[in-house]
C-alpha cells in the first residue's frame, strides 16, 4: 500500500520467554481507521503498543523486524520517545484523566513539552476542546475537576488531550468499554470526524463496533494475523476458516 | 461451542424446506391438472399457494427476528439473505403454477387442444431445474448450482418456438386465438419457473461461494 503510514514487516514481539507477536506484516492506512480484533490474549493490545512502543514500559520486552511510522524505523536506536508518542498519540480503555482541572488536562501536554506560549493556551483549550464536541458541555466548567464530568466526557477529553499534540495517528485501546451504548455511538460519530485529519487504530473487543466504525480490521489469533482487509469483506465472505468461526462466534 | 444461533438457523432451513416442497408439489400438479386435463387437481393448486403464501409471511418474520437479535455476519449472513430471496422465489414459483392450473383449467373446459407444442420438454427442463437448484441449497453444492445455470437458454428457446408456433396455429390452423393466449401463457409461466430456479442458483452460489453470478456480475470483475 502506498499511503501506509504504519508498515510492519517480519514483526516479533516477546514477553521475556513469552512470544506475543508472530511474523506480523500489516500496512495501516492513512487517515482510515483500522480495527484490531481478536479474542483476549491474541496480540491485539501488544501491537497497537508496538506503534508508539508503549511495551517498552514493561521489563522484559524484546521487538525484532521492521516497524516504521511514515517510513522511519521507530525501534531505531536515535529515536525520540517523547516526540514518537506525540505524533503517535493513544486514547485507553477507562478515561484516564490526570486530576487536574478540565483546562489543565488539555495544557498539560503543552507546558511540558513547551509545545506553545501561555497566551495561546486559551484559544488551543478551545480548538482542542471543539474537536471533540465537548466545547459547549464544558466551557463553563473548565476550572472544574476532570473527574468530576461524565465517563464519556472524560473519554472525549482524554482525545482532547491527545489532540493538542498534533499527532498523526491516534491509537485507542478499547476505548468505548467503559462506555454505555449510547455514548459509545456517540465516541464512534467522533472517530469519523476525526478520521478526517488522523489515522486511527482502534482495539475493539465489540465486534459490530469494529464493523460500525472502521475501514480496515485486523483479525489477530495467537499472535498471528491471520487477517487483513476491507471491513466489509472481512464482515461478509471472510477469506480465512478461523476468522469466519471467530466473527460468527463459533469460538472465542 | 454449539450456538443458540445454530437452531434459529435450522429452524429456518427446515422452514424453508418445507416452503419448497409445498412450491415444488405445487408445480407439478398445475402441470398435471393440464396435461391430465384434471379440473380438480388444478382448483387443488389454487387452493394451496394459500399455504404457501401463509409459510412465505412466516420465513420473512423469522428472518426479520434473526437479522435484528442475532446480527449475523459472514456465512450466517449470506445464509440469511440467501433465505429470504429464496423464499421470494419460492412464493413466486407457487404463483407461476397457479397461472398454469388457471389455464390448464380453461383449456381443459373449452378446447379441443390435445397437443401442447414444446409445453413437455419445457415442463422437463424447468422440473430438472427446480429440482436441481433446490437439492444444490439442500446439500449446498455450488457446482450442482452452477450446472442449472446452464440450462436457462434451452428453456428459454423453447418459450419462444411456442410462441411461434402458437401464432402460425393461429393463423393456419384455425386455432382459436383464447386458446392460443392460454398456451402461450403455460409457457411464458413455464419459462418464469426457470428463472426462478436460475435465481435460487445464483443465491447458492452466493451463500457457498460468496461469488455473485447474477447478471454476469463474475465475469464483468
Amino acid at each position: 500500500m502506498d499511503s501506509a503510514i504504519i508498515q510492519t514487516r517480519r514483526l516479533n514481539m516477546f514477553y521475556g520467554d513469552f512470544h506475543a507477536l508472530l511474523d506480523i506484516d500489516i500496512d495501516i492506512e492513512e487517515q482510515k481507521i483500522t480495527a484490531l480484533i481478536g479474542p483476549s490474549g491474541c496480540g491485539k493490545s501488544t501491537l497497537v503498543r508496538v506503534f508508539n512502543r508503549m511495551n517498552d514500559l514493561i521489563d522484559g520486552t524484546r521487538v525484532t523486524g521492521d516497524v516504521r511510522v511514515h517510513n522511519e524505523n521507530i525501534y531505531a536506536p536515535n529515536v525520540d520517545l517523547i516526540a514518537l508518542r506525540s505524533r503517535v498519540g493513544m486514547v485507553f480503555q477507562r478515561p484516564n484523566p490526570f486530576p487536574l482541572s478540565v483546562r489543565d488536562n488539555i495544557t498539560f501536554g503543552l507546558e511540558i513539552h513547551r509545545r506553545a506560549p501561555r497566551r495561546e493556551f486559551a484559544g488551543i483549550v478551545e480548538e482542542a476542546l471543539r474537536g471533540v464536541l465537548l466545547w459547549e458541555d464544558l466551557k463553563d466548567r473548565l476550572n472544574a475537576s476532570a473527574l468530576s464530568v461524565s465517563l464519556e466526557q472524560q473519554q472525549r477529553l482524554c482525545i482532547a488531550r491527545v489532540l493538542v499534540m498534533r499527532p498523526e495517528i491516534i491509537l485507542m485501546d478499547e476505548p468505548c468499554s467503559a462506555l454505555d451504548p449510547i455514548a459509545t455511538l456517540r465516541i464512534e460519530e467522533l472517530m469519523r470526524e476525526l478520521k478526517k485529519q488522523y489515522t486511527i487504530v482502534i482495539v475493539t473487543h465489540n465486534m459490530q463496533q469494529a464493523a460500525r466504525v472502521s475501514d480496515y480490521t485486523a483479525f489477530l489469533y495467537l499472535g498471528q494475523l491471520v487477517e487483513f482487509g476491507e471491513t466489509k469483506q472481512i464482515f461478509t465472505a471472510p477469506a480465512q476458516q478461523k476468522t469466519e468461526e471467530y466473527i460468527t462466534g463459533r469460538f472465542g | 461451542m454449539e450456538r443458540h444461533f445454530e437452531r434459529e438457523l435450522d429452524s429456518l432451513k427446515t422452514m424453508l424446506m418445507k416452503m419448497a416442497s409445498m412450491a415444488e408439489e405445487n408445480f407439478h400438479n398445475a402441470i398435471k391438472a393440464l396435461t391430465e386435463r384434471n379440473t380438480p387437481l388444478a382448483d387443488q393448486v389454487i387452493e394451496a399457494d394459500q399455504r404457501v403464501d401463509a409459510l412465505e409471511l412466516e420465513i420473512d418474520n423469522a428472518v426479520v427476528d434473526i437479522l435484528a437479535l442475532q446480527k449475523p455476519v459472514a456465512s450466517d449472513l449470506r445464509m440469511i439473505i440467501a433465505a429470504l430471496k429464496i423464499n421470494n422465489d419460492l412464493e413466486r414459483i407457487s404463483d407461476h403454477a397457479v397461472n398454469i392450473a388457471q389455464s390448464a383449467r380453461t383449456l381443459t373446459e373449452s378446447s379441443k387442444v390435445n397437443t401442447y407444442l414444446e409445453i413437455p420438454k419445457m415442463t422437463d427442463v424447468a422440473r430438472w431445474m427446480l429440482r436441481d437448484a433446490l437439492d444444490s441449497f439442500l446439500h449446498l453444492e455450488p457446482e450442482k448450482a452452477r450446472a442449472v445455470l446452464t440450462r436457462d437458454d434451452q428453456i428459454d428457446d423453447l418459450n419462444r418456438s411456442n410462441a411461434r408456433q402458437v401464432i402460425n396455429w393461429i393463423r393456419d390452423k384455425n386455432l382459436p386465438v383464447e386458446e392460443g393466449l392460454d398456451l402461450i401463457r403455460i409457457s411464458r409461466n413455464l419459462e418464469r419457473v426457470g428463472d426462478l430456479s436460475t435465481n435460487i442458483a445464483e443465491e447458492v452460489v452466493f451463500l457457498t461461494q460468496a461469488r455473485v453470478v447474477k447478471h454476469h456480475a463474475d465475469e464483468k470483475k
